[in-house]
């Protein structure tokens, strides 16, 4: 190697001293990160640790805000105790998918060391921390709002517990009345994942059963933000749109349909025209007034729980929604099972959460809504109301009861073996041209 | 031709016997770390930055070396991925097609799919320059994801392919924290020695050539078309190698994997470390991994984003050289100060 001729502007007198230097910084900063990793907090034995996961980024962020406050509430209720223990809540944020679930999933298991989990809120991310828990049997998982039906219907977690429900059951009850109403054809718009398949086919059962026709199915990407082709798609010999879109989704679409000069009634999927959408700041959608829809919730249901939960909602959270949304509700109450079963074991965690486990498969927890049971596969069995959107008083929307079908599971009123042969809600499934 | 030797090595920091020894001690420490350190932190920041970090090595050195900012290289590692899901994935899902291939045979193919679309893309980016470069990989990378949202059949769409793991070898299950660690770090050791030889080789200065000055390699005989091809390609193949272990990683890959937001993040890496030497885009992936993990812990849950956002932007504003740049004018004022 031939020596350089141009002066080494890195060279001094003393190069013993630089590199004794460089040496002991180097050590040094290797030690402080060693250390820092090392740490892991110590807690006392009378702390227990809860993750939140909901999805605070992306399309749908303003639904992931309001799960949490449901969380927070389900927990200020209880007093931050469960089980004669102290909860301490740790958050975290996911965007609608799997992949961001999953890891979010893994810093609150595997670093935070949460011992029991609520989340996530979309039904993708639902099935993916499924899978997850099958690899966690050491840690308890409770549903946030994800509705997909494989959550529970395939390959079942025994650490996996859903106390709110799965799309299809959401929609008992809309398709009939949606015939009934007059509704011969219509044509679906719907994001394309697990969730609103599971909406999709929990509408067309009846719809298709009363003898409706689905023309066609547009699904579009999660987070579509230009609906102008799906708009144009839209033929004018149909009755009505089944809208199956949530959150930013669906106050693009409607506020675009609207400017593009639509007129074809709506009818609304139960995160259509949920609060969230209803709630958004803006021009108030007067066009949405009369829409039917179902869900596990009525903004005007008249028992005194439901009373009782809203006004505690609204005193809470002074930037929360006019009413509690589905995804506040079902986050409440899935939070409200993790604490009242840690009650009924008096905290006792041990053996891999047994006593927990079984608490949580047998109890019937007292929700705003109503009993809730869990059925074989940890999944709720609950009231589901068929709504119309109405104008309250001071200008607001909500969504009125017209129906309550009680106790709907996950097979939908159908046999076992009918529902095992429809299979659960993909793209294709089920048709009715 | 040793006066051209002469000036490229003194362009160059020169490489003096405390950096030796300071590689040494870094190489020591990180065989060490898993040792020390949670399996959280074995597994979720030690494999990820190193995996992120080969593949943000393919775009610091097209860029860095070759003077080509490519936003597809994680198009690149996607595509490798979804083929390494597609062949090597055991349960099938619901609609989507697996082959369920020994990893013996669909490791070597998902690699071979990977560096062939990155030869391709290479060859439809390569007569462009600068800004129209970023501008047709970035077309590229968000026609693969609009592809693999949307494909049922192959990609089982948004839901994407979960369950594609590391075999079980010689009695070691390398899924696990401590020996996927290793797997990582020797790929990640092996890329970077590659890419750091390959600067010395004349293919590596001839590339460095088409970078600082093209029309003048072309006046000197040089096919630079076929150069900046072939880089594409060693590229590719790293990034596709990284986009293997990638999958393995997340145990799943989804259109969510190979979307804007992950494009762009690979190149906040390679920028956050450091373009100039290969060993940046490594320290930069620490970071982005460090920030990712805890930028939540340390402001509001709903402000987070911004902590990473603000970090990146104060790097590139103080340092355009990344961390890395950062740390040789910190040692160089620290040498100054010393011999003052």
């Amino acid at each position: 190697m031939r020596k350089s001729v141009h002066p080494n502007p890195l060279s001094n007198n003393n190069p013993e001293k630089t590199m004794s230097k460089f040496f002991r910084t180097i050590t040094l900063s290797t030690l402080a990160i060693v250390l820092a990793t090392t740490l892991t907090s110590a807690y006392a034995q009378e702390t227990l640790k809860m993750g939140a996961l909901a999805t605070l980024e992306g399309p749908f962020t303003v639904l992931g805000q309001d799960g949490m406050r449901g969380v927070e509430l389900a927990l200020k209720e209880h007093n931050y105790m469960a089980g004669g223990k102290k909860i301490e809540l740790i958050k975290a944020s996911s965007n609608a998918t799997p992949d961001s679930a999953v890891a979010a999933t893994r810093k609150l298991v595997e670093q935070d060391k949460v011992q029991i989990l609520i989340g996530p809120l979309s039904g993708s991310e639902g099935i993916a921390v499924k899978n997850y828990a099958h690899t966690q049997l050491q840690t308890t998982f409770l549903n946030g709002a994800s509705a997909a039906q494989e959550t529970t219907l395939s390959n079942p977690a025994p650490n996996f517990f859903r106390f709110s429900t799965d799309g299809a059951q959401w929609q008992v009850g809309l398709g009939s009345n949606a015939y009934q109403k007059g509704y011969k054809n219509v044509v679906v718009v719907a994001e394309d994942y697990a969730f609103p398949y599971s909406m999709v086919q929990g509408f067309m059962v009846e719809y298709c059963k009363a003898g409706g026709k689905v023309k066609d199915k547009h699904w579009v990407a999660l987070g579509t933000k230009d609906y102008a082709s799906v708009i144009a798609k839209i033929p004018t010999n149909i009755d009505a749109i089944y809208v199956a879109l949530g959150g930013a989704d669906a106050v693009n679409f409607l506020s675009q349909y609207e400017q593009s000069g639509g007129d074809k009634p709506i009818i609304g999927s139960a995160v259509t025209v949920d609060q969230s959408v209803l709630g958004f700041k803006g021009k108030k959608r007067d066009g949405l007034i009369g829409t039917p829809s179902a869900g596990p919730i009525a903004d005007n249901d008249p028992s005194p729980a439901w009373k009782k939960f809203v006004a505690d909602y609204k005193a809470s959270f002074k930037d929360g929604f006019p009413s509690p949304s589905i995804f506040a509700h079902a986050y409440y109450v899935n939070t409200k099972a993790a604490l009242d079963a840690l009650d009924a074991v008096k905290g006792d965690l041990s053996n891999n959460h047994a006593a927990l486990r079984k608490a949580l498969s047998t109890m019937t927890l007292k929700t705003p809504t109503g009993d809730v049971k869990l059925d074989s596969n940890r999944n709720a069995v609950v009231n589901i109301y068929l709504t119309e959107v109405a104008k309250a008083a001071d200008g607001t929307l909500y969504n009125k009861v017209v129906h309550t079908t009680p106790n709907v599971s996950q097979s939908l009123g159908l046999s076992a073996a009918e529902f095992q042969k429809m299979g659960v809600g993909t793209r294709t499934n089920p048709e009715c041209k | 031709m040793n006066i051209h030797t002469n000036w490229i090595k003194d362009s160059e920091p020169q490489a003096t016997v405390s950096s030796h020894r300071l590689t040494i001690l870094l190489g020591l420490c990180l065989l060490v770390y898993p040792w020390i350190a949670s399996p959280f932190f074995t597994f979720q920041v030690g494999a990820q930055a190193l995996i992120l970090g080969t593949i943000a090595l393919s775009l610091s050195f097209l860029a860095g070396q070759g003077g080509i900012v490519s936003l597809s290289q994680m198009t690149v590692a996607g595509i490798s991925g979804y083929a390494m899901a597609i062949l090597g994935s055991a349960e099938p899902t619901a609609a989507s097609l697996n082959l369920g291939w020994p990893w013996w045979l669909a490791v070597p193919a998902a690699v071979a799919v990977g560096t062939l679309s990155a030869t391709g893309i290479g060859a439809l980016a390569v007569r462009t320059e600068g800004i129209y470069t970023i501008m047709i990989t970035l077309a590229v990378g968000v026609a693969f994801y609009y592809l693999a949202q949307q494909n049922s059949l192959l990609f089982n769409g948004f839901q994407g392919i979960s369950n594609v793991v590391p075999p079980i070898l010689m009695n070691v299950d390398w899924r696990a924290p401590l020996p996927f660690y290793y797997l990582a770090l020797v790929v990640a050791g092996a890329a970077l020695s590659a890419v750091t030889y390959l600067l010395r080789t004349p293919f590596g200065i001839a590339l460095q050539g088409t970078r600082d000055n093209a029309r003048r390699m072309r006046a000197l005989g040089f096919h630079v078309t076929a150069h900046r091809v072939a880089a594409h390609a060693l590229a590719g193949f790293i990034a596709a190698v990284g986009g293997v272990l990638w999958v393995w990683y997340q145990g799943r890959i989804s259109p969510g994997t190979v979307g804007t937001g992950a494009m762009i993040n690979v190149l906040v890496v390679a920028v956050l470390g450091g373009l100039r030497r290969p060993v940046g885009a490594f320290i930069g992936a620490l970071v982005f991994v460090l920030l990712q993990n805890f930028a939540i812990d340390l402001v509001s849950r709903e402000r987070f984003n911004l902590v990473i956002g603000g970090v990146f932007l104060a790097i590139v504003m103080f340092s355009p050289d990344g961390l890395l740049g950062l740390w040789q004018r910190l040692r160089q004022s620290w040498v100054r100060a010393s011999s003052a």
